[in-house]
């Protein structure tokens, strides 16, 4: 990389609000650190208790999302070590967490349809698919058994906003921008 | 059966189970990435009493800060166990405990009473 290209980065970042960024293999010691620091800084800002525990809430279901579905690309068709990407910022009218993965084009479709529907829910629906999903949904052994992407929808009170860029002939990147409204400010 | 206490760490609550009063504690927050392995024991636990036919009274306390939806399944879990119980006779006293203000934490306690049918005593707690 050009040295010139950190600063672009740098100040990428910087106007986007980042305050926390990561490009790499998403692990579990990786996120309970990561936690530990958004938890911190939320702290350190005195962030109203209310969103704290919203934004900390939403972060820790945007991670384990990535964590349980980075393994679903073979690196042999990637090419590349396990990596993913996710961002926190903040801007004045609240926070946004972004992640980024590859995903199988097979998976695309079924993904968009999901997120799609949820969309289309409103607030009482949402905590009402969220019973029914949570009542009757399979455990699974990789995590809440789909109730994630729910449970972030309900959380951050905002419409999920996603983007899927085609990348090869087999898989697209993936990309999640997640919204927390301070509705305070 | 023995008895059960594991410390709380950042992503995983206290969890406490004693098997001779029939008391299970669950404090702290609940966030692994992997909570059934974490809740495994309490599950078997429970299960065995079932198998037991007890008549017992079950005395359980959930205080939680934030939980996933990994950990939500595994809740979900041991208060099913708790209704079996219930049905084989045993009465079941959870109280449901949550910081003044979080409604999510209340909500989510309303949501499993309505899902398991039974009756929680709801606790507010100051922050």
């Amino acid at each position: 990389m050009k040295l010139e290209n950190i600063f672009s980065i740098y100040q990428a970042m910087e106007e986007s609000g980042i305050i926390l960024s990561f490009k790499g293999d998403v692990t579990s010691d990786l996120l309970t650190s990561v936690l530990q620091i958004m938890e911190n800084k939320l702290e350190s800002i005195q962030e109203e208790p209310k969103v704290k525990k919203k934004v900390y809430h939403v972060l820790v279901e945007c991670l384990q999302n990535l964590y349980h579905h980075m393994d679903e690309i073979p690196s042999h068709i990637n090419g590349k070590e396990r990596s993913a990407i996710f961002m926190i910022g903040k801007t004045d009218e609240g926070y946004s967490i972004l992640t980024g993965n590859y995903i199988l084009n097979e998976n695309v479709l079924g993904l968009k349809k999901r997120m799609d529907d949820i969309n289309a829910l409103t607030k009482e629906e949402l905590k009402e698919y969220y019973k029914e999903v949570l009542a009757n949904g399979e455990i699974s052994m990789k995590g809440g058994g789909g109730l994630g992407i729910i449970d972030i929808a309900r959380k951050s009170g905002e419409k999920l906003a996603y983007e899927f860029l085609p990348i090869a002939n087999n898989i697209s990147f993936f990309i999640l921008n997640i919204k927390i409204i301070n509705k305070s400010s | 059966m023995n008895k059960l206490e594991v410390e709380a760490t950042p992503k995983t609550p206290y969890l406490m189970f004693d098997p001779k009063n029939k008391t299970i504690i669950i404090k702290g927050r609940s966030i692994p990435e992997n909570s059934v392995q974490f809740y495994t024991p309490v599950l078997n636990a429970l299960d065995q009493w079932i198998q037991e036919k007890t008549k017992d009274k079950v005395t359980v306390s959930v205080q939680l800060e934030y939980f996933n939806t990994s950990s939500s399944k595994c809740i979900l879990d041991i208060f099913k166990k708790l209704q079996e119980l219930n049905k084989n006779g045993a009465q079941i006293d959870v109280t449901w405990i949550y910081e003044k203000d979080d409604e999510d934490m209340m909500e989510a306690g309303q949501d499993y009473q309505t899902i398991v049918g039974i009756q929680f005593k709801m606790v507010e707690t100051e922050e």
